[in-house]
């Protein structure tokens, strides 16, 4: 056996297990660290079949942004772990359904495309560059719609979170700035058992 | 050079047979990397008491060894025999494991780094990228420490700590796409071979003032170390740690030094490039050392003369100033090159 396919069966199982104990653990943060694992492992996988670019950029959105932010917002909510443990059991015929669909789905795609091209990239062209050449000429209008989603989006949650509410008060740098001495210190004279008022 | 590595190849092929010999061949090379690293980042930390000494008009460490040179090795004996307490309360295998989860990517990045044209442990072509995305994976070290302690101050601590790594991440990355843009290419090497007519300092001044500044926030060194705020917060994320498992962060905390100090010299300080031709008998790797020997410096520099920042004020330089000046100076690039050169081809 060679090295190459020793290394795709280590990452290929380290994926699978990396996936099971993310619907399996009971602590939703050991199941995000477990998401984790598993996209670091797909990384490997892609490395594996000369897909560099794209591993990379795995690490980086995936783990380095997306995941991190699962992370924050797990962590922050009060959950109650036992009771959450009892529930897992209702959702059972929905989580079977969604991977019933995707299996058929995957199941589909395998069978009306070719897989068998060997690896991803050849030694000629840099990958990197044969990616950008496709997303910049063949897919140029899907990948600009795409980014504008995005945009729209990133506006919604700027707007949606940041507009002005009663009783909440925002830090105003220029206001902050702008405070002199004079607004903000008073010299009274004050006389003796009558206070300041 | 050439000469006494193949003659190792040939004996190692006789004395581990050709099925081991690549295996060992490579644990070797990462050694051989990984000792030099190591042994700059235990040095580091006395070079950081002897500078913030100096400057404050004392001698710093000088009891253990000459000048004090055997300080970090006692340190380091210090800390191994310390014992490690485990909270009663805490998640104990996340615990162990947060440690190890920031060492390692700082020193896994040193992988691609190249220290002249042929030294380079992996010489991908997608050097660059590959820094920042195994950088990336730090922050994971410290939330996990953070959580995992189940202490309010290591929480918090961790929770400020991974915002602002992410932040700083992404004005770390901006400032490093005009430099791809330049050379064309996401290969360290490449870089720094493209710099022969000058150093991409030159044109890139602005982009290598924001590097220097988001790094130093991104290894939560002061003035940016709001993390570990000691009036706040104790001690951040690692409150609750001790012996070498603290001590595993604060080697992490200085590997990423060294490594962003030798990333700032080889992508905008031109590398094992000398300023001037004439002065190219120096070898390339002294050339470096130097370099990144300064970078390392400043660091220690900034941490004597200047107090920490607020944490808001971070917040707003990162997302406000950085930022925008970044994807401005992105957007620049292009447009110069595009100019001067015309790009579209590739």
């Amino acid at each position: 056996m060679m090295v190459a396919d020793m290394i795709f069966y280590l990452f290929a199982a380290l994926t699978v297990l990396a996936a099971l104990g993310v619907v399996g653990s009971p602590n939703p943060v050991h199941s995000v660290l477990f998401l984790v694992l598993a996209f670091f492992s797909t990384a490997g996988l892609f490395v594996l079949i000369g897909a560099e670019f794209l591993a990379a950029i795995l690490v980086m959105v995936y783990m380095g942004a997306v995941a991190i932010l699962f992370l924050f917002v797990v962590m922050m909510l009060d959950v109650d772990f036992a009771r959450l443990r009892h529930e897992g059991v209702r959702y059972l015929p929905i989580g079977l359904t969604v991977g019933a669909v995707m299996l058929m789905e995957l199941g589909l795609m395998v069978a009306h495309h070719r897989l068998d091209h060997g690896t991803v990239a050849t030694n000629t062209v840099d990958n990197t560059f044969a990616i950008g050449q496709a997303l910049y000429t063949r897919y140029l209008y899907p990948f600009e719609v795409a980014s504008l989603i995005l945009l729209v989006a990133l506006i919604g949650a700027v707007a949606l979170t940041h507009r002005e509410r009663k009783h909440v008060r925002r830090q105003d740098i220029a206001k902050q700035l702008a405070r002199t001495r004079e607004d903000a210190v008073e010299l009274r004279k004050v006389v003796s058992g009558e206070g300041a008022s | 050079m050439a000469e006494i590595l193949r003659t190792v190849q040939v004996h190692g092929v006789d004395l581990f047979g050709p099925l081991l010999w690549p295996l060992v061949w490579v644990v070797l090379k990462v050694v051989l990397l990984l000792a030099p690293v190591l042994f700059i980042v235990t040095y580091i930390t006395l070079a950081e008491r002897k500078v913030i000494g100096a400057m404050q008009v004392r001698p710093g460490p000088n009891r253990v060894g000459f000048f004090g040179v055997l300080q970090p090795l006692a340190d380091a004996v210090k800390l191994i025999f310390k014992e490690t307490i485990l909270p009663e309360k805490a998640d104990k295998g996340l615990f162990l494991l947060a440690p190890l989860l920031t060492l390692v990517p700082a020193l896994l990045s040193w992988a691609v780094v190249p220290f002249s044209p042929e030294l380079i442990l992996a010489n991908v072509n997608i050097g660059v990228l590959y820094i920042l995305a195994i950088s990336s994976l730090g922050a994971y070290g410290i939330i996990m420490a953070g959580w995992s302690s189940n202490s309010r101050y290591a929480f918090l601590g961790a929770m400020r700590s991974v915002a602002q790594m992410v932040s700083y991440e992404v004005s770390m990355g901006f400032t490093l796409i005009p430099v791809i843009l330049l050379t064309g290419s996401l290969s360290l090497v490449d870089v720094v071979e493209h710099q022969r007519t000058w150093w991409n300092i030159i044109p890139l001044a602005p982009m290598f003032f924001i590097y220097f500044i988001s790094v130093v926030a991104e290894t939560n060194r002061t003035p940016f170390d709001l993390p570990e705020a000691e009036p706040e917060l104790v001690a951040g994320f690692f409150t609750e740690y001790s012996a070498m498992s603290a001590g595993l962060f604060l080697m992490g905390e200085y590997a990423n030094i060294v490594l962003v100090s030798f990333l700032g010299a080889l992508v905008f300080l031109g590398g094992w490039l000398p300023p001037v031709s004439w002065l190219s008998f120096i070898p390339g790797l002294i050339w470096l050392g130097v370099k990144a020997g300064f970078l390392m410096f400043v660091f220690l520099w900034i941490r004597a003369t200047f107090p920490r920042y607020r944490y808001d004020q971070l917040m707003r330089l990162g997302w406000k100033v950085f930022l925008p000046v970044s994807l401005a100076w992105i957007f620049l690039t292009g447009l110069m090159l595009q100019l001067t050169q015309g790009v579209g081809g590739g």
